[in-house]
């Protein structure tokens, strides 16, 4: 089986005004949404308070929302999350609040809205671990809501993650280009980076227009997904490389169109295959891991448009030639080449 | 060509073989387990104590899988949930005969159930995060400001005591932020003092201010000796506190300069967690003020005399009190309840030795005085107890009775222990994740990495048939060396570590797709096939480090910059990365070695089929 049977060279650069005027506007798109709706970042950066309660039936969210608006915490936000029974509640970080106790508030006004009590209680799980904990129990002695998970942040600590996220993208970006600059030439890195680069900027226009969760997982996500497609770009490279080479008749066009044609099957193969794991993570992984895949997907989606659209194109209006590549000394690599013998 | 040598087969054996050993370990789960370990900082968990416990289960006869010493605590290990809680009430009755006072803290726990000769190998399971275990994670940060200030203040009395020993003649010491000021009147006592101070304070760096005085400076270096000292301090106390809670595998961790990460799994009562790791309590011994001027800023007639400060007592209302810091937390051992020789209960407090010098000499000059033990939290100070000194305190011994119940006293003491963090800590940072939220975060995380596994391999071998096979068999191996390389550096595993390991999988995959898509390119070209799978390997290896080489740098990256569950990650992929080098060349070729490379006359390779442009029309041409 083979999936992809291309007879002649398809002509990318002819249209490469064309791509590129779609790839600037999905980018320009992209900058505006997050410029305008700006990214919905988690608690991880912005500080505050998180608490995910568990409720044994179909949890009211109307209920919960208007318990704990009562308490007066300013901009509270309350979703179900994973389940009907869940329920997720944010909380933003209020000056001259003690924040360490706000779960604790929180949990226990709950508690109270469904009329029960909060006492500590030791249990032995069946598996034989002593745990103690804060469980909320009526009356009845039903326990009519659970705490699954809280996340108190200190905004400090988030400022600091935002810098941090800040420096590692940084410095994937200046390894990338780095790498490529002696692995090619400057303008290949140059337009390997702008083209992943507006990967990353389309993910997050994503992110911002969807608002959804930017979280420290998303981050990840998008600087591990820089590095694989910058790879990507590598491959043409180095497929023009050795076209320019092979092919002394061919002009940079074609030599480029060349280049995409014969490595579009693998490009398409080996990222469809990476995809096919992060479509697992996105059916199986559960709310957690829900947008780390998402960013992903969009990553690997964008990777395949930008790596085989853009990344060749701005090396071609970046004015790549022959003899940019070829004068290296390339032949160690590939001595076979009839035509190494040539080379200055 | 397509052969390897024997010792490449060998190392690949070896490195399975190690893979499933260090692996196997993740599989048994977790057995019920009690866990002892001690309640005062005074009493050691040692062999003895192993010996004593085996002596008790075995006289209620009831039977350990073993019982052993692990760092500072006992384990013991069983069966079921039923033995292991009669054994703890066995353990628990013979170790602490006072029921009110335990020496030991007796806790039910889990351990892994992995037969033992793989623990003799080292070969023991991976940690769960938190993020799977459930548990309580907070992040404290330390007042590094208060702790030079501290020392600041510390190195004035030292000053003090030095100048005076020597008989040097100055017009007052003071602090002035976290620097020492030492006044004179005529050039020559300095002159001296600094001689004396360069040679006795290594640590202080001394200059002349404008009147002729002396300023000292602690140096850079000192300085990052004292936060770092602090630092260190604090993690001990938090230590000991967190022992009393009898959690398993407590992390207690500097990040960065000044904070500590405490990770306590199974905890889910972050209520008493904060109680007992949250208070954030330093101690100081200073001399109360009873001068006239003292007792009349007391009464509100007039000011509070300079170098004094007014604290208010918890059981007698305000007291003034002296500035200058006698003794800290840092020189206090021990604190401990007990009864003075009239039956009274009493606090009993052990100091170093540098505290009991510093206390015989105090306490000699001030018979009658009296002196306050205060206690500060959260910038706050509050005056413990100010007993009177009847007389001197040597060898480092100190009783404080009076006016006390048996409670006070036991509370009193407890602080006092518990007290001696060399600097205050804030929590910043905090979270609680339930146990059945873990459960849920492990199945879905295996489910996430299995069912990508499944799918990659699934369509791998329709795609190239048998080496697709092979190349799904390359990418177990790559799983099981990753998972056997965590479990030897005890990584922490955590979800988004999972997450990882699944995307690793994903990424892995790429070198073989190369590697397969080169060979099929082989063929077309019309190269003989033993020729294309040897092209093929070499020629897709430098593609293949290409790609690893950019994505390990956005890794670096990761693991450079991020913290937490980021840094869990980032160790995850960039591992992933490494082996999957390894499993996708060497180990895939392997197979494809031991099936085609003795078989001379090759034909056909069974990878899928090759299309050629040119024989288009007709009957493809390489059929597998």
């Amino acid at each position: 089986m083979e999936l992809f049977r291309i007879k002649r060279d398809i002509p990318f650069m002819k249209h490469a005004l064309l791509l590129n005027a779609i790839s600037f506007i999905t980018f320009a798109a992209a900058v505006f949404f997050l410029v305008t709706r700006g990214l919905h970042f988690s608690i991880e950066f912005t500080g505050g308070t998180v608490i995910e309660v568990e409720y044994p039936q179909v949890a009211q969210i109307e209920k919960t929302r208007h318990s704990i608006e009562a308490m007066g915490f300013g901009e509270v936000q309350v979703q179900n999350f994973g389940s009907s029974r869940d329920v997720m509640i944010r909380l933003p970080v209020r000056p001259g609040e003690k924040q360490t106790e706000v779960v604790d508030k929180v949990f226990g006004a709950l508690c109270k809205a469904e009329t029960g009590t909060i006492s500590a209680k030791q249990l032995v799980t069946d598996k034989g671990e002593e745990i103690s904990k804060q469980v909320c129990t009526t009356a009845a002695g039903a326990e009519p809501i659970k705490l699954s998970r809280s996340e108190v942040v200190g905004p400090a600590v988030g400022a600091e993650l935002a810098w941090d996220a800040a420096k590692a993208l940084l410095a994937t970006v200046i390894g990338i280009i780095i790498y490529l600059a002696i692995r090619f030439e400057w303008k290949f890195a140059l337009a390997g980076v702008i083209a992943n680069l507006h990967d990353v900027v389309i993910i997050l226009g994503f992110f911002a227009f969807f608002q959804w969760e930017f979280s420290l997982a998303v981050l990840a996500a998008i600087l591990a997904v820089l590095g694989y497609s910058v790879n990507e770009s590598v491959v043409i490279f180095d497929r023009v490389r050795e076209a320019f080479r092979k092919y002394r008749k061919l002009n940079t066009h074609e030599v480029i169109d060349h280049a995409i044609t014969s490595t579009m099957s693998r490009t398409i193969i080996t990222h469809g295959s990476t995809e096919l794991v992060v479509l697992s993570m996105l059916l199986f992984g559960g709310p957690t891991l829900h947008y780390f895949a998402v960013a992903l997907t969009i990553g690997i989606l964008f990777g395949i448009y930008s790596s085989v659209f853009v990344a060749a194109a701005i090396a071609m209006w970046l004015g790549v030639k022959r003899e940019d590549l070829v004068k290296t000394p390339i032949n160690k690599e590939d001595p076979d080449d009839p035509n190494s013998g040539a080379v200055v | 060509m397509n052969r390897y040598p024997l010792w490449k087969y060998a190392m690949l054996v070896v490195a399975m073989l190690v893979g499933f050993i260090y692996t196997l370990p993740n599989f048994f789960g977790e057995a019920p387990a009690v866990q002892v370990s001690s309640a005062k900082v005074t009493v050691k968990v040692d062999g003895t104590l192993r010996e004593r416990i085996e002596a008790a289960l075995t006289a209620a006869q009831i039977k350990a899988d073993f019982v052993q010493l692990e760092g500072s605590s006992i384990k013991a290990r069983f069966a079921d949930t039923d033995t292991q809680i009669k054994a703890k009430d066995v353990i628990s009755k013979s170790l602490n005969t006072d029921p009110a006072d335990p020496t030991y803290v007796v806790a039910l726990n889990l351990l892994s159930r992995s037969p033992h000769w793989l623990a003799a190998l080292h070969a023991n399971p991976m940690y769960l995060g938190l993020d799977l275990r459930g548990g309580v994670h907070f992040l404290m940060q330390v007042d590094m400001k208060s702790a030079l200030t501290k020392k600041a203040e510390s190195l004035t009395g030292d000053v003090r005591t030095m100048l005076r020993d020597k008989n040097i003649r100055h017009a007052g010491i003071s602090r002035d932020g976290n620097n020492v000021v030492i006044a004179f009147r005529e050039p020559e006592p300095r002159q001296q003092a600094q001689r004396l101070l360069t040679d006795q304070l290594p640590d202080v760096q001394w200059a002349d201010t404008a009147d002729g005085g002396l300023l000292g400076t602690l140096k850079p270096q000192a300085m990052v000796a004292v936060q770092d000292a602090a630092l260190k301090q604090n993690i001990t106390t938090l230590h000991n506190r967190v022992n009393e809670l009898g959690t398993s595998e407590p992390v207690i961790q500097q990040q960065g300069l000044d904070r500590v990460v405490v990770q306590l799994p199974g905890v889910q009562d972050t209520a008493r967690a904060k109680d007992i790791i949250g208070r954030t309590a330093t101690l100081e011994l200073r001399m109360v003020d009873d001068s006239a001027e003292a007792q009349a800023a007391l009464t509100g007639a007039g000011p509070v005399p300079f170098g004094t400060e007014r604290f208010m007592d918890r059981a007698f209302g305000p007291i003034i009190v002296k500035r200058q810091v006698v003794l800290t937390g840092e020189n206090l051992n021990d604190a401990q309840p007990g009864f003075d020789e009239n039956q009274q209960p009493s606090v009993d407090l052990t100091l170093d030795a540098k505290g009991a010098r510093i206390m015989k000499d105090l306490s000699r000059e001030n018979i009658g005085k009296r002196m306050a033990i205060i206690l500060f939290e959260k910038g706050k100070g509050e005056v413990v107890t100010a007993p009177v000194i009847r007389s001197e305190l040597s060898g480092g011994r100190v009783k404080i009775s009076g006016a006390m119940t048996t409670q006070e006293a036991n509370d009193t003491s407890l602080l006092l222990r518990a007290g001696s963090l060399a600097a205050p800590m804030e929590i910043i940072e905090e979270k609680t994740i339930g146990p059945s939220l873990g459960a849920e975060n492990i199945q879905k995380g295996i489910y996430s990495v299995v069912g990508g596994f499944i799918a990659v391999a699934i369509f791998m071998s329709i795609y190239y048939m048998l080496f697709g096979v092979f190349s799904s068999l390359a990418l177990g191996f790559n799983l099981l060396l990753l998972l056997a390389l965590l479990s030897m550096l005890q990584a922490t595993l955590s979800l988004p570590g999972i997450a990882a390991m699944a995307l690793a999988l994903g990424m892995a995959i790429d070198s073989n797709v190369l590697i397969n898509e080169r060979i099929r390119e082989e063929l077309r070209g019309g190269a003989a096939p033993q020729a294309a799978i040897n092209i093929g390997y070499e020629r897709a290896f430098a593609t293949i480090l290409d790609s690893n080489v950019t994505t390990l740098i956005a890794g670096v990256a990761l693991l450079a910059f991020g913290s937490g569950p980021v840094k869990g990650f980032a160790v995850v992929h960039c591992l992933g990365i490494l082996t999957s080098m390894f499993s996708s060349v060497v180990f895939s070729r392997a197979l494809a070695n031991l099936w085609y490379g003795r078989q001379k006359k090759l034909k056909t390779l069974s990878i899928g089929q090759i299309w050629k442009p040119a024989a288009e029309a007709s009957e493809p041409v390489a059929k597998a």
